[in-house]
């Protein structure tokens, strides 16, 4: 679904990603766990197209097609979807207004009727329940004076109506307590197909126990020094970032592809 | 074709004198003096010019060049009426007053007799029918030794709104006057006149509207007085939609008296060149003021809006918040005063003026004025000017929706935070399609 080759990026002349390689198969949850600073975040907005971040080398294709041709909002058409690390408000538009936007954007560049008024409430009714949304967050404007915990699952709630092929979550677990936590992360299982994929960027393991990867990379310094299944997590939760800094060599990833 | 400052004196003196014969047997009531000081002034000053500190960024020459006739009733008024129906606010339900090209038009017209002691009428009734009560009030407030505006204004003076509220009444429904500018034979100047007096313990809505129908090319000089009583509240709002060749200068005045309470939303999206001054007189205590704006301005548009917020006496509050959306070459311009008087302690006055960029070659000329005299006040200012934020537009685009929805979208935004505060549904609902309309329109204009 997804292939990330050699991939570089740089902001004002630094690089920050340093050759990524990665590949998601439908029906897969990755990690991407790393320290802070290590490209996480700058990995996921370029995937979704940032333009902050200049792209100097590598490919990025998404079931074929080439994302690095594409805007941001073709590539949410092509199915891709990131939950931001920090959510932006938007004064003045509402939630619900947005959504439907972003809703019939996408169905309309698929060919697909936009919905009315009646049909997109009943669907946000029933996507709301996934993340157990309050309903009085749907008038308000977009995570305008949302808490941090109410960014993330709105976060959450747009993707459970967008339904994305491929849904990147940067860290989507910072703010949330233990409670939103199993929440959320029960959303995001129930969100999961066969023919759909999920990149989790983590800096904790924490989320990983409810959200049970099938591969960990583990990001350092705009590489992706190791990879593995989710041992991995427990074990770099039990030693540290620093292991992997100290000495051990870049393991291929293994049993992808 | 432009007339030279002289040319321009005594094109309107003899305006002046046609429209005396015009006005019949109307010259000789006592009013009229006003009419023949304010012109011997505008003799005197002339229009203002670049030099004048007030008019540093405004420039009307091409005002004062242009010979603007005074209208005639002309044929085919009963045309024009059917075709300014549907500038009316039919879902305001209160009485309404519409003038078109000046002229009073009766059959859009609704002036309902309430029973109650409320008078709305024209104003040129109310010069012959309550003299004492017009001459109490009008020109009191602006001054026909302001600038050459007011005085053609009071020279000129002759319809518009005249509104009269007695003490403790509360009108359910907004009164609505429209003027309506239009398909003249000759390029003409109208001078719409309002007076509105409210009394005490008074709730009023009031709903002013400047709108055309083709480009024309035309000027509008009109001035409002506004009293407002003890404990009353009055919410005024403004809506100008005027030609994009069309001149649009008004002065708005509001004096107050304790514990009152005056809201202006001032929304203008028309004209090739637009002046509103507003000025605010707390002149009695607790008494608060609201004054919001919107500019919405495209193509070669200027809009300057220059407010005044006098604070005359203690514990009074004022709130402005100002707003421009400027796309293509346009101009704006803000200027916000406020005085704190001496006498004027615990003075709250916040002030706030943000303006929306959407081309390199839109410029805003921005600047608070606040001169305190008094010193146990809170009074703060604020202005930004700024392009759409990229992280919002990011944000939507990574949702799916196309970059130039997403501009529509966060322009929208943030002029709605100044439509939104109309509190009457039924008008706030069509000024945010009339809101919508000007940015598609100009959206589409500059491309962008
Ligand atoms: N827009 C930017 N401008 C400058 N530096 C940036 C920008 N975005 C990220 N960086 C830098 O790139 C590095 C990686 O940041 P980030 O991707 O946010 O890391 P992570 O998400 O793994 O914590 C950091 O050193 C950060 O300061
Ligand atoms: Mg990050």
């Amino acid at each position: 679904m997804l292939k990330v080759k050699n991939l570089h990026a740089s902001v004002e002349g630094n690089e920050i990603l340093r050759g990524i390689d990665l590949e998601v198969s439908a029906g897969e949850v990755h990690a991407i766990m790393g320290p802070n600073g290590s490209g996480k975040s700058t990995l996921a907005q370029v995937l979704a197209g940032r333009d902050t971040y200049e792209v100097t080398r590598g490919e990025i294709f998404l079931n074929g097609k080439n994302l690095l041709e594409l805007d941001p909002e073709e590539r949410a058409h092509e199915g891709l979807f990131l939950a931001f690390q920090y959510p932006v408000e938007i004064p003045g538009v509402t939630n619900t207004y947005f959504l439907k936007a972003a809703l019939n954007a996408i169905r309309k560049s698929r060919g697909q009727d936009e919905l009315d008024a009646i049909d997109f409430l009943a669907l946000v009714k029933e996507r709301m329940k996934i993340v157990e949304l309050d309903q009085s967050l749907l008038n308000r404007p977009v995570n305008e004076g949302f808490s941090g915990g109410e960014k993330k699952r709105n976060e959450i709630f747009q993707m459970a109506v967008l339904d994305p092929m491929l849904a990147v979550l940067d860290e989507t677990d910072s703010g949330l307590d233990i409670d939103a936590l199993r929440i959320v992360a029960d959303g995001v299982n129930r969100l999961r197909r066969k023919d759909n994929a999920t990149i989790v960027v983590t800096h904790y393991q924490r989320l990983l126990n409810y959200i049970v990867p099938d591969f960990v990379h583990v990001l350092v310094e705009g590489r992706i020094v190791k990879s593995g299944g989710k041992e991995l997590a427990l074990e770099l939760e039990e030693k540290g970032y620093d292991w992997i800094r100290n000495g051990s060599e870049t393991t291929q990833p293994a049993g992808i592809g | 074709m432009s007339l030279s400052h002289e040319q321009t004196i005594n094109h309107y003196l003899e305006s002046y004198k046609a429209f005396e014969k015009s006005l019949n047997g109307d010259s000789s009531l006592p009013i009229h003096s006003l009419r023949d000081e304010a012109i011997t002034r505008f003799a005197e000053m002339g229009f203002p010019t670049k030099t004048d500190e007030e008019w540093r960024f405004t420039n009307v020459s091409e005002i004062a060049a242009k010979r603007f006739e005074i209208p005639t009733l002309g044929a085919g008024f009963p045309e024009r009426e059917a075709k300014t129906e549907k500038f009316v606010f039919e879902d305001l339900k209160g009485p309404r007053l519409v003038f078109i090209n000046g002229i009073f038009a009766k059959n859009l017209s609704r002036l309902t007799q309430s029973g109650s002691d409320v008078i709305v009428k024209q104003l040129s009734s109310a010069l012959s029918e309550h003299p004492d009560l017009v001459s109490a009030h009008l020109g009191r407030y602006i001054s026909s030794g302001v600038n050459g505006f007011a005085a053609l204004s009071l020279a000129f003076m002759r319809d518009g709104l005249f509104l009269s509220v007695p003490d403790g009444v509360v009108l359910e429904d907004a009164i609505q006057v429209l003027f309506v500018s239009t398909e003249a034979e000759s390029e003409i100047a109208t001078y719409p006149r309002n007076l509105m007096i409210v009394g005490s313990n008074c709730r009023v809505s009031i709903v002013e509207s400047y709108v055309c129908i083709a480009d024309d090319s035309y000027f509008t000089n009109a001035v409002t007085e506004i009293v407002v009583g003890e404990n009353s509240v009055v919410e005024h709002d403004k809506f100008q939609n005027e030609s994009v060749n069309a001149f649009h200068i008004a002065a708005t005045h509001i004096h107050q008296a304790a514990h009152s309470n005056y809201v202006s939303n001032s929304i203008a999206v028309g004209g090739r060149l637009v002046r509103n001054d507003i000025t605010a007189v707390l002149d009695a205590e607790r008494s608060e003021c609201t004054l919001n704006g919107l500019s919405v301005a495209t193509g070669n548009q200027l809009i300057d809006n220059h407010t005044t917020i006098d604070h005359a006496k203690a514990n009074c509050q004022s709130h402005e918040l100002y707003k421009a959306v400027l796309d293509g070459n346009a101009r704006g311009v803000f200027n916000g005063k406020i005085f704190v008087r001496k006498d004027a302690q615990k003075t709250d006055a916040k002030q706030t003026n943000q303006t929306l960029l959407l081309s390199d070659d839109a410029t805003i000329d921005t600047k608070p004025q606040l001169e305190i005299f008094a010193d146990d006040v809170k009074c703060t200012h604020g202005a930004t000017v700024g392009q759409l934020d990229s992280d919002q537009l990011f944000y939507l685009r990574t949702r799916g929706i196309p970059e130039s929805k997403a501009r529509d979208i966060l322009t929208f935004a943030f002029a709605s935070d100044v439509v939104s505060r109309v509190k009457l549904d039924a008008l706030r609902d069509q000024l945010e399609a009339f809101v919508h309309a000007k940015l598609d329109a100009s959206r589409r204009t500059n491309g962008s």
